[in-house]
């Protein structure tokens, strides 16, 4: 097993699109590591620099002991799953699972023994003798996990693997996933656009926009202090709240009302300081009543989200969200009072970044 | 005068080794072309930028150049080089050129519907490939060149059949192949017309099997795709 480290990375592209910019990170042996961001946020690139399909422009990468950053990705004792798992569309499941070991030189029998066992532990029994255009989507996902398993890497690499399954199928798999990986205890790198896969998967998280890491933490430190607007915006399946609101006095200002706010920010911030008010609707209670230091509107619209339902209320121009319980759901044009739940409210500069 | 059938039975030693020759220059140019044409298109895709050149130019040259004048080329510029073509496969040096002609000429078209299959596979399958360890020659030939061979083919089917019909160029350059047969028949004063007949049964007769061929690959490998 192994860690993967990686120094001053960057990744140009001829034409001059930096994908990956000085990046440096460290990823713990045996972590499942997530990255997650938009598309075109160099996400991908980064973990394909990492499995030695691209070349870096700069900055090494290195894996356990061994510095790879000019390996061919075969030496790198590293096996990828890709978001359209890449089978061999003319060998069946077994020689899928095995073909890598026989490149590395396995005899017939040794390959063809661990290809059955890898195959009946990821519950392809059955299933060995057909070929791929004759599986369900699930199943082509399992036998590429099953072909990445087969070679017992020091290092997985998860190319957005769950992105092509329906999204029942989509939840079966994340768990299984995440079993196997507590299983095998291999370092695990993994890419996806779904900030719900990372929160539910990931030990660690780097949030990345334009090639660059805006956040890294624990799933629970990016969803409950986003470090900048931008992660804020990115994580939750909800979107947060982010109201622009001016310093006062101790309390700050926003959709003229006056409310309380995190006396740690405040002390490093001045008054009259135009700052980013910063809350998640799950942490918005909405009352019928007036509440004093709460935000007051009409509600616009209500969507449904099954166990509770989103709100969104207008509050002197600005639309702030909420979420309530199903079956206490206000009517479209009530007048209703928001206040937020204390010690979670944050306040980020004008810049965007966490005060 | 001899009757339709009496000019193919009279005849049979001038029909005999003209229809053999034709076979044979098919096969060895068909063969020779499907070799050289895939070895060019994996110089093609290549990553090696001097083996891409050689290939591009290759076939710009070869492709655009008219079957005839490589012949001509062959068969009168050689001698000028000093370069002389041995006999081969129990036939005279004409015969050597006229299927050194058609292989040249035809690899470079063999190249194009080949390196066209090859750009029909994902560049997923070559990445996945190099991703478990395996050589440039590796991805090519165990995972790419097999996907790319199902697509290409009914181009390559027309490739061949163009092949069988050229190589009654070698007529014109002192091989006695089919076309061959007509002027030789002429000499003796049979009729022309009956021997173009016979000529053109002979083709139809040889192309059958090609297309059978092409429909069956075709069949098989829809199925398991």
């Amino acid at each position: 097993m192994a860690g993967i480290a990686l120094q001053a990375l960057t990744k140009v592209f001829p034409g001059g699109v930096r994908a990956v910019d000085r990046l440096d990170l460290e990823i713990a042996d045996g972590e499942f590591f997530a990255l997650l961001g938009p598309s075109g946020c160099g996400k991908t690139t980064l973990l394909r620099t990492i499995a030695g399909l691209e070349e870096p422009t700069s900055g090494e990468v290195t894996i356990g002991e061994r510095r790879v950053t000019r390996m061919p990705p075969g030496k790198r004792d590293v096996a990828m799953v890709f978001q359209d798992y890449a089978l061999f569309p003319h060998m069946n499941v077994v020689d899928n699972i095995a073909y890598p070991l026989r490149i590395k030189g396995m005899s017939r029998s040794d390959r063809e023994r661990r290809a059955d066992d890898v195959g009946d532990h990821l519950g392809l029994e059955g299933l060995m003798e057909r070929r791929p255009a004759a599986l369900s989507g699930g199943q082509q996902q399992r036998v590429a996990l099953a072909r990445a398993v087969a070679c017992r890497p020091q290092v997985f690499l998860f190319d957005e693997p769950l992105s092509n399954l329906d999204a029942r199928l989509r939840l079966e798999a994340r768990t299984f996933l995440k079993r196997l990986q507590r299983e095998l205890g291999v370092t695990t790198v993994f890419v996806t656009h779904d900030q719900s896969e990372a929160l539910a998967l990931a030990d660690r998280i780097a949030v990345m926009e334009a090639g660059r890491i805006r956040q890294l933490g624990t799933p629970r430190e990016v969803f409950g202090r986003p470090a900048n607007t931008f992660v804020a915006n990115f994580i939750g399946s909800t979107p947060m709240n982010l109201l622009p609101a001016t310093v006062r006095d101790g309390r700050v200002e926003v959709a003229g009302q006056r409310v309380a706010a995190p006396a740690d920010a405040l002390a490093r911030l001045a008054d009259g300081d135009e700052v980013v008010y910063g809350v998640r609707p799950e942490y918005m209670s909405l009352t019928r009543s007036a509440v004093d230091g709460a935000l007051s509107g009409t509600v616009s619209i209500v969507e449904n989200l099954g166990s509770s339902a989103l709100v969104s209320v207008e509050c002197n121009g600005h639309i702030v969200g909420a979420t309530v319980p199903e079956g206490s759901e206000p009517d479209p044009g009530t007048t209703v009072w928001l206040a937020a739940t204390d010690g979670r409210v944050l306040l980020y500069h004008a810049n965007g970044e966490l005060a | 005068m001899l009757s339709f059938w009496e000019t193919l039975t009279k005849n049979s030693d001038l029909f005999i080794p003209g229809f053999l020759s034709t076979i044979y220059l098919f096969i060895i140019a068909a063969i020779g072309s499907l070799v050289l044409g895939t070895a060019l298109a994996a110089m093609r895709v290549s990553p090696v930028p001097a083996m891409r050149a050689f290939g591009a130019s290759y076939v710009n040259v070869i492709r655009n150049t008219p079957l005839t004048l490589v012949f001509v080329f062959l068969v009168f510029a050689t001698p000028k080089l000093d370069v002389a073509f041995p006999s081969t496969f129990g036939q005279n040096g004409f015969f050597t050129i006229a299927y050194s002609a058609l292989t040249i000429y035809t690899s470079a078209f063999v190249c194009e519907v080949v390196r066209s299959g090859v750009n029909t596979v994902s560049p997923g399958q070559s990445e996945a490939a190099r991703a478990i360890g395996m050589t440039f020659g590796q991805v090519l030939g165990l995972i790419v060149m097999p996907q790319a061979f199902r697509a290409i083919v009914p181009p390559l089917s027309s490739v061949m059949i163009a092949l069988l019909k050229n190589t009654t160029i070698a007529g014109g350059f002192s091989v006695l192949e089919s076309a061959a047969i007509r002027q030789n028949i002429s000499e003796r004063g049979g009729d022309q017309i009956h021997t173009i007949l016979w000529t053109l049964i002979f083709f139809l007769i040889l192309i059958t099997p090609l297309v059978a061929l092409q429909r069956a690959m075709e069949r098989r490998w829809a199925v398991s795709r």
